[in-house]
């Protein structure tokens, strides 16, 4: 049965419309898998009952001939998604126990589509970390070690305090090890200032976040508003095309989502970017930045050189300042948006003697340190006195960053190129204790995106020297999707398909 | 303020006179089928948390969407405000917890409102207008209510009301009195009505002020002032307004100061309380909502609405006084409930230009308006109808009846439901016009009291003494006109 969860989910595609294989099969398969991979942590609840319905459904439409885009594919749903009566916590306790009685639009569609739901997959709470480790429910183990590391002891520290094991990066971390250590074949995922595209970078998967209001923020629990976007994290830049298809689309229950059609983006794949402009930020070479990722960026290029696009030197002055601005403008709208945690209507309530005490008791016992720590930053910067310097100024910052873009593409450039991370994926516990902001340098190619609200596509493209998985970002012109997955594919040829770590876990 | 405040609404301390200074927010709920950003239903009175959706009780994941038809109401209604209407707007997050405000923060209209400045004309008395600037008019969102009394433990939560669309409307301090405030409210409530934008029911809570209230020596610098939240009727605007400024002149005539603050105003008690001081203030942390757009529409839409607006009290006063020759307090009157003002053009039409505009008017006013009050009916449950009203004053104006003999049939009209005609007809209510009969009466009169005659030659105001008799003597059926004219003629006067 192993053979069935190694298939990309273009493969499991192709093999349930030809027949060969069920959706029961494939998703018995991957309950399996989950099963014997349960160490890892990637999932805070897994629906086996509910997978198995909706993979009989999924056979009887099959045999119907009733075949959707993701008929019958088995996936796994990062937990901030609304899933209707079933666990959705964004990983955090003061959601104790909250199972909403609606959908979120984006996960409706996958299942308007065919796909069969395997569980809620781990994340940092409320989607604040780099590294999976504020989740309420653990840290994620990354399916991969670093070279040399011994097995066994591996095994014994999943159980343990994981000591030794790496992140899979976060806030995605659930959905990036999930994917890569084939217990899904693709997961929904969130990126606010890059919780898409550094797990995906870290774990050897391919992750897009679309333009800003390419997909539906309704039914997701909110981290930053102005900065959230659902987006795919899977094996190949194909199987991401395709989930992205899925997903994409306007909403007239989201204000900010966007109403144009979506594309097929499959079709993108195999395209030729000859012709292309590609942009390299100067600003992007930050100080310190290891020689591995140097090369890594220069073997892109040669990469996207050689298929026939045209490589250029950019400069977007104010990178440097993205990072600050959006540690203030996504705590602001996070310390906002988890206001309605209160413990009066659902989730977590600690009783207290008035109606503020069990405010205070219920938020200081459902938060964790790292949402404490950004509802307190965001507070603050939204405070009488502080507004202006702090907020306003922000904003300020963020339109400079999105006119940056806007120059190079108005310049001609059709995409830009960086290392999708600064390193490759640290261990479990390394950085918890130190200064928070060294966890947050590792978003330091990612804010910038989101900032703009562009899309941005991480593809595996290198192996570091202790034999982790290193990435690349394509970042595109708004709603062109689709040039992001030609060029990854590009890239993903160029380096050969991610070899995924062998099962040591299993 | 520009023009000094008449020194009869100045009110007189221990130490001199003093000048109260009125501003006002008004909460007016916007009449809609559904609230502000989501699809659940704003009716009045369901059971509790009957009326919520997913949006309303803040689940997780869940967004805004604007209700058109709000924005719609809220451009109407900055235009019956002859208010600038801003084409680009913004939502804010006014941030602060309460167990009534599920989100944790109210959407609300901070930096860039909806409307921007306007002006109402207010009639204070039937011999004084004033202008109140409106500063604003933005569109939020309404909190549930909290419910004290279900348990003695704990306090339960009611969304019916959360999110229902709210328009404030914000004046400038332009007011002086107590009565100028009333006034304003009632006005400001008879345009809301007229537009359909807010049915205006202070009882249900559809209409609320928040009074700003500050002393000072007339023409001098601005007081402090204090804010009375959510007064719900418009007598206790009023009354708060007096007991709140006597309140801080007290204070600052014995030397004291006043604190900047927001007080509760206590009808049963008479009395303002403190509900909390500028240091207990919240900071609200507005900042715009990332999950709306900016409200945007088109000019086009602005005229649309222009286009389709009902005549609006000012403009029916105007009429009325041009058209009918309608002195300006009777127009007032009759324009200050669309109803009214629609019931009096109903009588014009059904008189055919056989009644005098002022006739009807008069006759609405100080017969109709009257009974219907003491009896609390409305005037579509009026037991007299228009077509009887027309009767009774076509029959007036033709000399049929007399005023008195009006007023009688409306009685019997109004007690026994029979119509004015039939009355007429068959309850001898024909009035003597037959002057040969008024003359008969006359020269009795004249004969019996010789002494009258002379002292009324003498002094002709003392005709009334002899109309009095004559009508005694006729029954009260003898034309009034008829009557003086016969005894002018026969006494010489």
């Amino acid at each position: 049965m192993t053979d069935l969860t190694n298939m990309t989910l273009a493969q499991a595609r192709d093999a349930v419309r030809a027949k060969s294989v069920s959706s029961t099969e494939l998703t018995t398969a991957f309950l399996e898998a989950m099963d014997k991979g349960r160490g890892l942590n990637a999932y805070v609840a897994e629906t086996h009952d509910q997978a198995l319905a909706m993979a009989k459904a999924s056979d009887a439409r099959i045999a119907k001939g009733e075949i959707g885009p993701l008929e019958g594919l088995p996936l796994g749903i990062k937990d901030l998604y609304a899933t209707k009566g079933v666990h959705t916590q964004s990983c955090s306790h003061i959601l104790n126990g909250f199972k909403p009685a609606y959908e979120s639009t984006v996960t409706a569609q996958l299942w308007r589509d065919g796909a069969v739901m395997l569980g809620k997959l781990n994340m940092d709470e409320f989607a604040m970390g780099s590294s999976n480790e504020t989740s309420y429910y653990g840290p994620v183990a990354s399916p991969w070690l670093r070279q040399g590391a011994d097995k066994m002891a591996s095994r014994a520290a999943l159980a343990g305090d994981k000591k030794g094991l790496l992140v899979p990066g976060g806030s995605s971390g659930g959905s990036a090890a999930a994917v890569a250590a084939r217990l899904c074949l693709g997961a929904t995922a969130s990126d606010t200032g890059g919780s898409i595209r550094q797990p995906a970078a870290f774990t050897g998967t391919v992750g897009i976040k679309p333009t800003y209001g390419r997909c539906s923020r309704w039914g997701m629990v909110a981290f930053a508003s102005s900065l959230d976007q659902a987006g795919p994290i899977a094996r190949t830049v194909r199987d991401s095309a395709i989930m992205l298809r899925s997903m994409a689309g306007y909403d007239p229950k989201d204000s900010t989502s966007v109403d144009r059609p979506v594309p097929n983006y499959e079709d993108a794949i195999g395209a030729s970017v000859k012709g292309k402009t590609i942009g390299i930020p100067r600003e992007y070479r930050i100080d310190g930045m290891p020689a591995e990722i140097d090369a890594l960026w220069a073997k892109g290029v040669q990469w996207l050189r050689d298929a026939g696009a045209t490589i250029v030197d950019i400069s977007l002055p104010h990178t440097k300042t993205a990072l600050p601005a959006y540690y203030i403008v996504a705590p602001a709208e996070a310390s906002s948006n988890l206001a309605r945690y209160d413990g009066v209507r659902y989730g977590l309530r600690v009783p207290g003697k008035d109606i503020a005490d069990m405010y205070e008791k219920t938020r200081r016992a459902g938060f964790g340190a790292e949402v404490r720590r950004r509802i307190m930053i965001g507070t603050y910067v939204l405070s009488a006195g502080y507004y202006d310097a702090y907020y306003v100024k922000a904003q300020k910052i963020r339109t400079l960053i999105k006119r940056d873009f806007e120059q190079a593409y108005a310049d001609g450039v059709d995409a830009i190129l960086t290392p999708a991370t600064p390193s490759a994926a640290f261990g479990i516990g390394e950085k918890t204790s130190a200064d928070p902001v060294e966890m947050y340098l590792n978003d330091v190619f990612t804010v910038t995106v989101n900032m703009a609200g562009l899309p941005g596509i991480a593809v595996p493209a290198g192996i570091s020297a202790e034999g982790l998985p290193l990435g690349l970002q394509l970042i595109g012109r708004p709603f062109e999707e689709d040039t992001l997955f030609s060029l990854a594919h590009v890239i993903e040829q160029a380096h050969g398909e991610m070899k995924l770590p062998e099962a040591w876990w299993a | 303020m520009t023009t000094p405040t008449k020194t009869s609404k100045l009110i007189r301390g221990a130490t001199g006179d003093w000048e109260i200074v009125i501003g006002m927010e008004i909460h007016a709920q916007v009449t809609s089928q559904s609230k502000l950003f989501s699809g659940a239903s704003t009716e009045f009175g369901g059971d509790p948390n009957a009326h919520v959706s997913l949006v309303d009780a803040a689940m997780p994941g869940m967004l805004p969407v604007i209700n058109e038809e709000c924005v719609r109401q809220a451009i109407r209604t900055g235009l019956g405000l002859k208010a600038q209407i801003n084409l680009r707007s913004t939502f804010d997050r006014k941030n602060y917890f309460y167990p009534d405000l599920p989100q944790g923060y109210q959407i609300s209209q901070f930096k860039h409102p909806i409307v921007g400045e306007g002006v109402v004309i207010v009639d204070v008395s039937p011999t004084e207008q004033i202008k109140v600037g409106i500063e604003r008019l933005h569109l939020e969102q309404d909190a549930g209510k909290s419910l004290h009394d279900q348990s003695p433990t704990d306090s339960f939560v009611d969304l019916n009301r959360s999110g229902v669309a709210l328009m404030e409307i914000v004046s400038r301090p332009d007011m002086h009195s107590a009565e100028e405030a009333r006034a304003y409210v009632t006005k400001l409530r008879t345009i809301l009505r007229y537009l359909g934008t807010c049915d205006g029911n202070m009882e249900q809570g559809s209409l609320r002020a928040d009074v700003n209230v500050s002393v000072r020596r007339p023409g001098g610098p601005l007081g402090t002032r204090c804010e009375i939240k959510n007064v719900n009727s418009i007598r206790f605007i009023g009354q708060a307004i007096e007991v709140e400024a006597r309140r801080q002149i007290g204070i600052l005539e014995d030397g004291g100061t006043i604190d900047q603050e927001t007080r509760l105003f206590d009808p049963s008690r008479g009395e303002t309380r403190s509900m909390r001081s500028k240091e207990e203030a919240h900071d609200y942390r507005y900042f715009p909502d990332p999950d709306l757009l900016p409200l945007e529409f088109e000019a086009s839409l602005v005229e649309e609405l222009k286009v389709s607006l009902p005549e609006l009290p000012d403009e029916k006063k105007a009429r009325f006084m041009r058209d009918f020759g309608l002195p300006a307090y009777d127009a007032g009157v009759l324009v200050m409930e669309r109803e009214t003002a629609d019931v009096f053009e109903q009588h014009i039409a059904l008189a055919q230009g056989t009644v005098e505009p002022k006739a009807i008017a008069n006759w609405l006013i100080n017969e109709i308006f009257g009974r219907l009050n003491e009896s609390k009916l409305s005037l579509a449950q009026s037991p007299v109808t228009p077509e009887g009203n027309v009767t009774i004053l076509r029959a007036i104006a033709t000399n049929e009846i007399s005023s008195k003999m009006a007023k009688d049939i409306l009685e019997i009209a109004w007690t026994t439901g029979r119509a004015p005609a039939e009355i007429i007809a068959t309850d001898g209510f024909k009035q003597v016009t037959d002057t040969g009969a008024i003359e008969a009466a006359v020269d009795a009169i004249i004969a019996a009291n010789p002494d009258k005659v002379a002292q009324a030659q003498a002094k002709p105001a003392l005709l009334g003494w002899f109309v009095g008799q004559v009508m005694k003597q006729t029954g009260g059926k003898a034309n009034p006109q008829a009557v003086n004219d016969v005894l002018k003629q026969k006494l010489g006067i």
